[in-house]
């Protein structure tokens, strides 16, 4: 075992620590140990010794392997090659234990036995194994139904919430709608084709619990298209007390309509006079605040479906941008056919435009919106608003919290008020 | 004219092939070359060409800040 004393300075905290799980496995596996090695050694040198990319990956795919070799395997060479798998996971991240055993399985007899549960994709990450290693690991995984995401300039793994399964806002069905646009995508998922890479997130909400319109290319978030549905008298046992803020999930034992639901709605499109309460739906931008704090009095309406996003990227120059509205609402019935032909049809513009390592929201900034909705057949829309959310960097100040500890409330609009 | 399946898959790979050591490139650079000469070509034959050649094992794809096409080869890194 080589000597870490500044990674060990990483196990004196309170939080449990990668360098005490990478010291058990390392008991076991030798290039685990050299992991820790060379670790430590780039922090002392502060630069990598990692070198990323290559042709490395297994017969017939393009994506799924990643190529790491260091550039000390003199020192270390039990990370002379260090390749990390991508496999495409479950909808929803949603295993049996079994399922987990058999990759843990097949991991530790061709790999370093260190994975990630999960990638920013979504994918489980296999974290180092030889160049040899990956076709056995491979067919290894094939056995047993497991695929491998994608990497490179492809389509990524698309990933969801759990709709559904385990959510009641949830307003289609993320999970099946993820998996047919997995074996829709297949080609391009394991064959890079593209430009740069392609990202498909699905929220079954406008909670977004995927954080899709930040981090996808391209984003589903359901939403539904007629008046939320309100029941009175829970809103009055709401304002009564009776009914918990959130199920319970909050500090507040009784919930103000007025100020912590009709003056913290973004768009003001409430009304409460204490005892009714109105929505004028036309301006509501379906933020799911007030459905949050009060679930059983109000409810998203019975039109269900979808918006369609794009172009969410963090470019390091420009600075993260958030997806934009490129379809308001459509129906997100199987087998799913509108967003896949929408999809197909934003791949082959981007395909045909984009510079090398352009992403689509990069290249809709460059040509225009109006470009691709005419490549696409997709007629302009009022919702096609260019930044939603302006500020992804909005930074929150200790005074900020002080302030709220002492009793005073945010509005949208006003900042602190009381 | 378009290309016959067999002569297509050849054509993408001596175009790879003279293209090694001077320009990488990318499904779509191949694409768009192809159509260049051979208008008619259907876009599928031209995917599927290139497939036939990685599931040959006679192209690979790389990775170097993008994905792209090239005849197999021993990269440094793995030399060592």
């Amino acid at each position: 075992m080589h000597k870490t004393p500044l990674l060990d300075q990483l196990e004196s905290g309170p939080w449990p620590s990668f360098v005490k799980d990478l010291k058990r496995v390392a008991a076991r596996k030798p290039q685990t140990a050299d992991l820790l090695g060379v670790l430590e050694r780039s922090y002392k040198d502060k630069i990598t010794h990692w070198k990323h990319g290559g042709i490395v990956g297994v017969l017939g795919y393009g994506s799924g392997i990643i190529g790491r070799y260091t550039d000390l395997p003199d020192e270390f060479p039990g990370v002379e090659h260090f390749h990390t798998i991508r496999v495409n996971h479950p909808s929803a991240w949603m295993y049996t234990t079994k399922a987990l055993r058999e990759l843990c399985d097949i991991w530790d007899e061709h790999g370093s036995s260190v994975l990630n549960m999960h990638g920013s994709t979504g994918d489980i990450i296999f974290l180092g194994t030889r160049t040899e290693e990956l076709e056995p690991c491979f067919a290894k995984l094939t056995a047993k139904g497991w695929d491998l995401g994608g990497s490179g300039s492809a389509f990524r793994s698309p990933s969801c919430c759990v709709g559904p399964a385990r959510c009641e806002w949830a307003m289609y069905d993320t999970l099946e709608a993820c998996y047919e646009l997995t074996q829709e995508f297949q080609f391009d998922l394991h064959r890079p084709s593209y430009p740069y890479k392609y990202k498909l997130k699905l929220s079954g909400c406008p909670n977004d619990c995927v954080a899709a319109v930040a981090r996808a290319d391209c984003s589903v978030i359901g939403v539904w298209k007629d008046d939320i549905r309100i029941d009175q008298s829970a809103v009055q046992a709401y304002a009564g007390g009776e009914l918990k803020p959130r199920g319970g999930a909050t500090k507040w034992d009784k919930l103000d309509i007025q100020k912590d639901v009709v003056e913290l709605c973004p768009t003001q499109c409430m009304s409460w006079d204490g005892k009714t309460l109105k929505i004028n739906n036309r301006e509501c931008n379906h933020c799911m605040h007030c459905i949050n704090l009060m679930p059983q009095a109000l409810r998203p309406g019975t039109e269900r479906g979808a918006a369609f996003l794009l172009g969410s990227h963090a470019p390091i120059l420009e600075g993260a941008q958030m997806s934009w509205v490129i379809v308001p609402f459509f129906e997100m019935e199987k087998p799913f056919d509108y967003l896949k032909e929408l999809m197909t049809n934003i791949a082959e513009w981007w395909s045909e435009h984009g510079k090398n390592r352009e992403r689509v929201g990069e290249l809709i900034l460059r040509l225009g919106m109006r470009s691709l909705l005419e490549a696409i057949g997709v007629e302009p829309a009022p919702q096609q608003v260019r930044i939603p959310r302006a500020n992804p960097f909005f930074f929150w100040h200790q005074s900020d919290f002080d302030a709220e500890a002492k009793g005073r409330r945010y509005d949208t609009r006003q900042g602190f008020v009381r | 004219m378009a290309l016959p399946k067999e002569e297509l898959v050849e054509y993408i790979y001596k175009m790879v092939e003279a293209a090694a050591g001077k320009k990488q490139l990318k499904a779509k650079d191949i694409e768009k070359a192809v159509l260049k000469e051979h208008p008619d070509q259907n876009k599928n034959d031209i995917k599927f060409a290139i497939k036939e050649l990685i599931d040959g094992g006679r192209c690979v794809y790389t990775y170097f800040g993008g994905s792209f096409i090239e005849i197999p080869r021993v990269e440094g890194a793995a030399k060592h």
